[in-house]
C-alpha cells in the first residue's frame, strides 16, 4: 500500500520553494487551534514539567537566558569538533558539569526540559550553520524504496501521502505534540519515522548521522520562526 | 507522571452570557488493548469521569472510555448565571483524581 502511495505521487511539481512554509499550514484548521492556544496545546504539560526540571539549571542558567538557544541548535561543539543538538547539549551539561547521569533519548525527562528550553525562543527565527554531511544524507536514496529525503520534501511537497500533505519538512516546532504519537517527541523521533517508511535502516538515536540531518534541516529553515511546542497531526 | 490540568474560564462575563469553558487533562489514557513488544498485555488505564460544578450544582458531566484520545481536551457552554467557582474534577483507573478550580465574576 505504501509503495503505491509513492507511486501516486507523480512527477515533481515544483522545485524547492521560494516560498517555504512551516508544517503548521499543512495543517487542518483544528489542528492549527491546538498548537495556537497554550490552553489546548498537550505539548504545555511537557513544558511545564521542564519548568520543574530547569530549577537544577538555574545555578548557572536564567530562564531569560535560554532565549534564541533553541533556534541555534545544533551546533559545533568546541570539544569533539561534532555537531550537538539540544538534547545532547542538555546531557552534556548535565554529564560535564553537574555531575549527573544523563537523561535517556525520549525519556520524559529530556522531552520535558527540551521543550521548557524551545519555548523560550518561540516566534525566533532560526539561525544554524549549515551541515554538507547532513545535506549529503538528505539528497542520498536510502531504504528498499530507493527514496531521498529531497524527493519528497523539495520536489513533492503539498502533494499527498496516504490522504495528507507532505509538507516540507521544516523541523520548527520540535519538540512536537504529534497527534498520531499521542504524545511529544523528538525531530530524532520523527527522522526515524521517515526512515521506517523508506524501509531504510534506522540510525539509533544519538547518532551523528540524524544530528548532522537535523542541522541541515534547521539551516534549510533558517530565517523561519520556532513554534515550540508545536502541534502536528 | 504529574497530574496536571489547564482549565479556562473567562474571568468575567455579563448575567445570561453563554461562554465557553475549556478543560485539558494530563492523562496517557492507555487503552487496555496494547501490548509491548515482549506480548505482555498494557492494562487498561484511563479517565473515567468528568464532571463540572457551579457553585456546588453539577452542570455538566462526561464518562470517558478507551477510545478517547490522551490528554483530552474538553469543551462545553455554559450560562453564566452568577458569580462564584467553578469545579471541575477528573477521576478513573489506578486512583486517578484531579481537582481544578476556576473563579468568575458575573456582573
Amino acid at each position: 500500500m505504501r509503495l503505491l502511495a509513492f507511486l501516486l505521487l507523480l512527477s515533481p511539481v515544483s522545485v524547492f520553494a521560494e516560498e517555504r512554509r512551516s508544517g503548521y499550514e499543512f495543517m487542518s484548521r483544528e489542528t492549527r487551534a491546538m498548537q495556537d492556544d497554550d490552553a489546548a496545546n498537550p505539548g504545555m504539560f511537557w513544558v511545564l514539567d521542564g519548568e520543574g526540571l530547569f530549577k537544577p539549571c538555574a545555578g548557572c542558567h536564567s530562564v531569560e537566558g535560554m532565549k534564541g538557544v533553541a533556534a541555534r541548535y545544533p551546533a559545533r561543539d568546541a570539544k569533539s569538533g561534532r555537531p550537538m543538538n539540544l538534547e545532547q547539549r542538555i546531557n552534556a551539561c548535565r554529564t560535564d558539569r553537574m555531575r549527573e547521569k544523563p537523561f535517556a533519548y525520549e525519556s520524559r525527562e529530556l522531552l520535558s526540559l527540551t521543550a521548557f528550553i524551545a519555548k523560550q525562543s518561540r516566534g525566533m527565527p532560526i539561525e544554524v550553520r549549515k551541515s554538507d554531511a547532513g545535506e549529503a544524507l538528505y539528497r542520498q536514496r536510502q531504504g528498499q524504496l530507493n527514496l531521498s529525503c529531497a524527493q519528497c520534501h523539495d520536489e513533492r511537497w503539498d502533494r499527498k501521502l496516504a490522504g495528507t500533505p507532505v509538507a516540507q519538512g521544516h523541523p520548527t516546532g520540535y519538540p512536537i505534540y504529534r497527534l498520531e504519537w499521542q504524545g511529544l517527541g523528538s525531530l530524532q523521533r520523527r527522522l526515524r519515522n521517515c526512515l521506517s517508511g523508506m524501509r531504510a535502516e534506522l540510525y539509533p538515536f544519538g547518532a551523528p548521522e540524524l544530528v548532522e540531518l537535523e542541522q541541515y534541516l534547521m539551516w534549510r529553515a533558517r530565517g523561519m520562526n520556532i513554534e515550540s511546542p508545536g502541534v502536528r497531526p | 507522571m504529574s497530574r496536571r490540568a489547564i482549565v479556562t474560564v473567562p474571568k468575567r462575563a455579563k448575567r445570561g452570557e453563554v461562554i465557553e469553558v475549556k478543560t485539558l487533562a494530563q492523562h496517557a489514557m492507555e487503552t487496555g488493548y496494547r501490548r509491548t513488544q515482549l506480548g505482555a498485555a498494557i492494562p487498561r488505564d484511563i479517565i473515567r469521569t468528568f464532571v463540572c460544578s457551579y457553585n456546588g450544582e453539577e452542570v455538566f458531566r462526561m464518562e470517558l472510555h478507551p477510545a478517547i484520545a490522551a490528554n483530552p481536551l474538553i469543551a462545553f457552554s455554559l450560562v453564566a448565571s452568577e458569580s462564584g467557582t467553578l469545579e471541575f474534577r477528573w477521576s478513573g483507573d489506578n486512583g486517578y483524581a484531579v481537582t481544578e478550580t476556576a473563579r468568575i465574576t458575573v456582573v
